[in-house]
């Protein structure tokens, strides 16, 4: 081994760059040293306003969030950015291609930017979500945006860790809000209509309108629409404004905290799967383990009992067992 | 060209002791083990930058390393055209990978490649796996080698080969 010296949490609180990037790897990869170390940076959290950006693919949200983080920076805010996306399910690899529209932004050394695989499944994406955002936010961003694809049932759960939802359309992507309803509508707290430039913009947001004109009670919060050319970085104050305005609603309202709690509540879940995982290996490591499994089908031992004493973790699997 | 034997002996350390430290202790190979973002018997996921640095605008070459790659269970972030030195290594240090292999065709390889490392250096990433693809004569490989490359890799090169490569080098042992 050489080299790498050990990981500091003081370094990744003062947003030292390698630091905060070799914390990322390790709260992603989970266990131990991960959970230790999101519970000394968990304190230093609550300062960033953690966005959350979804649409189909290719409506622009990269090149959003590249105008976003620099339109931060010419307000004096710093913005860290998680992009998330899919992995093979077959090969479980993946192309990580967020960068390329992202070019302008990473270069500031006010903006630091990860992206993130889903290693296809569900609790675990948003978990490391969870975490990463988590690193993030305790370095000191002003902002952390994290951009997701589509609308999975992963997606809306790393969407419910964001204080606020941005949902992304562009006219003529087949991207209409029908579509798009299934669950990603309910979560938005901000609409973008971007690519104004090309025809179509203008008939996008007459029906969205219509949409949110259609809920029966008036929500407490009225999402609202922003036309933007990202491409031209148009219009891309306005929804740094909307946002402020935004997290000013949660904060009078007190569901900022609520969405804290959740974001910790995904935390400590994912510990009890983390622990779960590690009594289950230990527990197939066990000699008596292959007797206890056959106890269970011959029907002298219930599989209830034994999972308890899986979860108890005190080994001896087939203690009793003759 | 004949390419296959030029590497550099220096080994390189692909986990950090902190991966290392995690790993010593449990092995998870089951469902609930990858939803900790790992792999059946507990492999870890190799990270690989794939960059193409200076004018050339051809990644037709870039794309089909960045594919096999990703179809050996890598993730391969992918930055597009035209980077800088410096923005390659601020994407290699950002993205925390531990390979990055460069594409360069426009022969700009002698004063791209050692600022790059360099840079990575600098930045504290000395020990990433520096491989270098494209057009590269063959009297310049000892020198990419010098600045800091650990295999330079010549047109037609089968892909498995530098899946296989990178398996070796930075693979879960
Ligand atoms: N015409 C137009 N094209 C845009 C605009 N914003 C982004 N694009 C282009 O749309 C394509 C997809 O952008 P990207 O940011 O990668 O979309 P993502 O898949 O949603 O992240 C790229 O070619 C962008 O240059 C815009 O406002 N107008
Ligand atoms: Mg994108």
């Amino acid at each position: 081994m050489t080299g790498t010296p050990p990981l500091v949490a003081a370094e990744v609180l003062a947003g030292q760059r390698r630091a905060v990037s070799r914390a990322l790897t390790v709260v992603e990869r989970g266990g131990p040293e991960a959970e230790a170390l999101l519970q000394t940076l968990l304190p230093h959290t609550g300062h960033a306003h953690v966005v959350g950006i979804t649409g189909a693919p290719g409506v622009g949200k990269s090149t959003l969030v590249d105008g976003l983080a620099l339109a931060a920076r010419a307000q004096g805010q710093t913005a860290g950015i998680i992009a998330v996306d899919p992995s093979s399910p077959f090969t479980g690899g993946a192309i990580l291609g967020d960068r390329i529209r992202m070019q302008d932004a990473t270069m500031d050394p006010g903006v630091f930017m990860r992206s993130l695989a889903s290693r296809g499944q569900t609790g675990g994406l948003s978990r490391a979500a969870a975490a990463s955002l988590t690193v993030l936010d305790a370095s000191g961003f002003d902002w952390v945006l994290v951009e997701t694809v589509g609308a999975g049932q992963s997606e809306i759960e790393i969407m419910a860790l964001a204080e606020s939802v941005m949902v992304v359309l562009a006219p003529g992507l087949g991207d209409d809000i029908q579509a798009i309803k299934a669950g990603i509508l309910e979560i938005a707290d901000l609409f973008v209509v971007n690519k104004a430039d090309r025809p179509g913009a203008d008939a996008s947001v007459r029906e969205l309108r219509a949409m949110l004109r259609l809920a029966a009670d008036p929500p407490p919060w009225t999402p609202p629409i922003v036309t933007t050319v990202a491409a031209e970085r148009r219009g891309l104050e306005q929804i740094l404004a909307e946002l402020a305005r935004h997290r000013a609603f949660l904060e009078e309202t007190g569901r900022r905290a609520d969405r804290r709690t959740h974001q910790v509540e995904t935390l400590v879940r994912q510990a009890v799967w983390d622990a779960v995982a590690r009594r289950l290996a230990a527990a197939r490591e066990d000699p008596g383990w292959a007797r206890a499994l056959t106890a269970v089908a011959a029907g002298t031992r219930d599989a209830t009992g034994l999972a308890d004493q899986v979860l108890r973790g005190a080994g001896g699997m087939a203690d009793g067992i003759h | 060209m004949v390419l296959a034997a030029a590497e550099r002996a220096t080994p390189t350390s692909p986990c950090s002791p902190v991966g290392r430290a995690v790993w010593s202790g449990a092995r998870y190979d089951d469902a609930l083990g990858r939803a900790r973002g790992m792999r059946d018997g507990g492999e870890r996921v190799i990270r690989v930058l794939v960059a193409k640095p200076g004018l050339d605008g051809h990644d037709r070459g870039a794309k089909v390393i960045a594919r096999a790659l990703r179809d050996a269970g890598m993730e391969v972030v992918y930055t597009g055209l035209h980077q800088t030195p410096e923005q390659v290594a601020e994407a290699a240090l950002q993205e925390d990978v531990q390979v990055v292999a460069l594409s360069i065709l426009s022969g700009a390889h002698p004063t791209l490649v050692p600022r790059i490392a360099g840079l990575l250096q600098q930045n504290g990433q000395g020990d990433v796996l520096l491989l270098l693809g494209g057009i590269v004569p063959e009297q310049d490989v000892a020198s990419m080698l010098d600045a800091g490359v650990s295999r330079v890799f010549g047109p037609g090169t089968d892909t498995r080969d530098i899946v296989r490569y990178i398996q070796e080098r930075v693979g879960d042992s």
